[in-house]
């Protein structure tokens, strides 16, 4: 279960693309007051790091507070550079335009963010991209192998496992998480347990609970 | 969310110096901080990203305990052999804390410090005197039926502890294991959190510049038999409105050692020392148990909506000391 997370900041800034600036002057400002308390204190920067930064401020004004980070989502290495409170969740649906994984309570509730960050299903909505530099990471894109369908996926279609579907993808990835899991026993009582960080607005229980028995069979 | 400033810390001692001040947060697993910084409620400068310490591991010390460090997920530790063979109160608690989600990011370290989940706290408006110092409380006389305290409260604050983790371990009997400026110091579990008291928005025992290292469980008490009884409004996924955490050693048909903490009901872990003392030396009975739950609960005080929780609470006292001597 845990990984060594030891690893040093990439710095390599090749192929590096300037996001749009969204802020205001005045949070540009307060931003590079507050950088320049973070890289003293952090001592992870390069020394080379503040002169590119200064180049790319002319045309990005965020960039100065960005920190590079490379996320390896369904087995492509992403390389990007973000505002330290980008959230997981954000940057696979905005900037990786990943979006099946679906913004639901946006805090930590509903399980509709749901990833599979290092092979543990996680909220992605309560976490900072920043903290997952390295990571593998895998969303509802990912289960499918060349164009076919993951056992959960195939048993959640034929077992109608949703209604209106925002839940669905955050569903199949506890599930899937789940069905894998040496420590969850293969029980209907063990997956509705493991299940209950999962909200369906339409009700669909006891079909997720049929696609899960379906799964688990094929598997 | 509001903008922050980010240090990925590489040692324990570079985390320690870079929080420093009150206004910086460390982030572990984030299911508390990212919560309450989306809300405004917590305002850091700087997010002190620890995850990069060598802090996953559990290990059993030569004297019996269990060190257990400070980024092991919930997940993990409910499932490591030795908690589940040693420490089975831990394992039930954890896994009935939160979701499978949640429980694979939220840490030992993190769930140490996981704050109240008051509505008046996390609103960012009312009258909350553990948000904002001397402004008051909005729970008291208001909302207060599932996620406040009838033990342990205060004019200022009436919040309950959320952790079901903490309950266990107060139960076991615990070191929490911190590093400061100073250097390491060892805080008694039972000591780390504090009453609200006059100081609601003060809730640990350890300054803001010392970070939780490790947990250190006690040496598990020699044939004991443990459990973790949760009650709450759902079956599942939901914080407890009473809660009990019992380890008894029962040899010769007399109770030899018992340990108690109740979760839910009080403004922290509340380890029941006077009612573990009233069950020593008895046989398992009704009567023993039933005079232990009022132990536990005497000096409760009910607020206008959870008084129920004080016969709840007692009932959980008893239920688990029945399941554990049957």
């Amino acid at each position: 279960m845990a990984h060594d997370k030891s690893r040093p900041l990439s710095k390599h800034r090749e192929g590096f693309k300037s996001y749009t600036a969204s802020r205001s002057r005045r949070n540009f400002i307060k931003g590079v007051g507050l950088s320049g308390v973070a890289v003293a204190a952090s001592g992870c920067a390069s020394q080379g790091m503040a002169l590119d930064q200064e180049d790319e401020a002319m045309t990005d004004p965020e960039a100065v507070n960005k920190v590079e980070i490379t996320l390896n989502v369904n087995g492509q290495p992403r390389k990007m550079k973000v505002l330290p409170n980008a959230v997981l969740l954000d940057v696979l649906r905005d900037d990786l335009v990943l979006t099946g994984t679906k913004k639901g309570c946006d805090h930590g509730q509903c399980g509709a963010c749901n990833v599979h960050v290092n092979g543990d299903v996680i909220n992605s909505c309560l976490s900072l991209a920043v903290m997952h530099d390295g990571d593998d990471i895998t969303t509802v894109e990912g289960l499918s192998t060349e164009g076919e369908m993951s056992a959960v996926q195939k048993a959640f279609h034929e077992c109608d496992a949703y209604q209106c579907g925002y839940c669905t993808a955050g569903q199949m990835m506890t599930a899937t998480y789940v069905l894998n899991s040496d420590d969850i026993p293969a029980s209907p009582e063990a997956w509705k347990e493991a299940m209950s960080g999962n909200i369906c607005r339409c009700g669909a229980y006891k079909n997720i609970l049929s696609a899960m028995q379906q799964a688990s069979e094929t598997a | 969310m509001r903008q922050f400033s980010y240090v990925r810390a590489e040692s324990a001692a570079q985390a320690v110096s870079a929080k420093g001040i009150e206004a910086n947060e460390f982030l572990a697993g984030g299911s508390t901080l990212i919560d309450l910084v989306k809300l405004d409620v917590m305002q850091p400068e700087t997010v002190v990203d620890i995850n990069s310490l060598p802090l996953y591991d559990i290990e059993e010390l030569a004297d019996g305990r269990l060190k257990i460090g400070a980024l092991v997920s919930n997940t993990a530790l409910a499932y490591h052999p030795v908690v589940k063979e040693k420490y089975a109160v831990l394992s039930e608690a954890l896994l009935s804390g939160a979701s499978t989600s949640l429980r694979n990011k939220a840490t030992t370290g993190g769930n140490v410090m996981q704050r109240v989940r008051c509505s008046y706290f996390r609103d960012g408006i009312s009258p909350c005197n553990k948000r904002e110092p001397g402004s008051g409380c909005a729970a008291i006389g208001g909302h207060n039926r599932s996620v406040h305290a009838v033990l342990g409260t205060s004019e200022h604050c009436i919040a309950s502890h959320p952790s079901d983790m903490c309950v266990a371990m107060a139960a076991i009997g615990a070191t929490v294991v911190v590093k400061g400026p100073q250097g390491e110091r060892e805080i008694p579990f039972t000591d780390f959190h504090l009453q609200p008291g006059n100081s609601p928005q003060k809730e640990h025992a350890k300054a803001t510049d010392e970070l939780i290292t490790h947990v250190i469980l006690d040496k598990p008490i020699a044939g004991n038999r443990s459990h973790y009884l949760k009650l709450r409004d759902r079956a599942s996924y939901q914080f407890a409105l009473a809660s009990s955490a019992v380890i008894v050693s029962v040899e010769g048909g007399a109770i030899k050692e018992a340990r108690l903490a109740m979760g839910g009901v009080a403004t922290k872990p509340w380890r029941a020392f006077e009612a573990e003392q009233s069950l020593i030396g008895k046989a398992p009975s009704a009567q023993a148990f039933q005079q232990a739950a009022e132990i536990a609960f005497k000096g409760a005080v009910p607020q206008s909506q959870n008084a129920f929780k004080i016969p709840l609470g007692k009932n959980a006292v008893i239920r688990s000391l029945k399941t554990v001597t049957a």
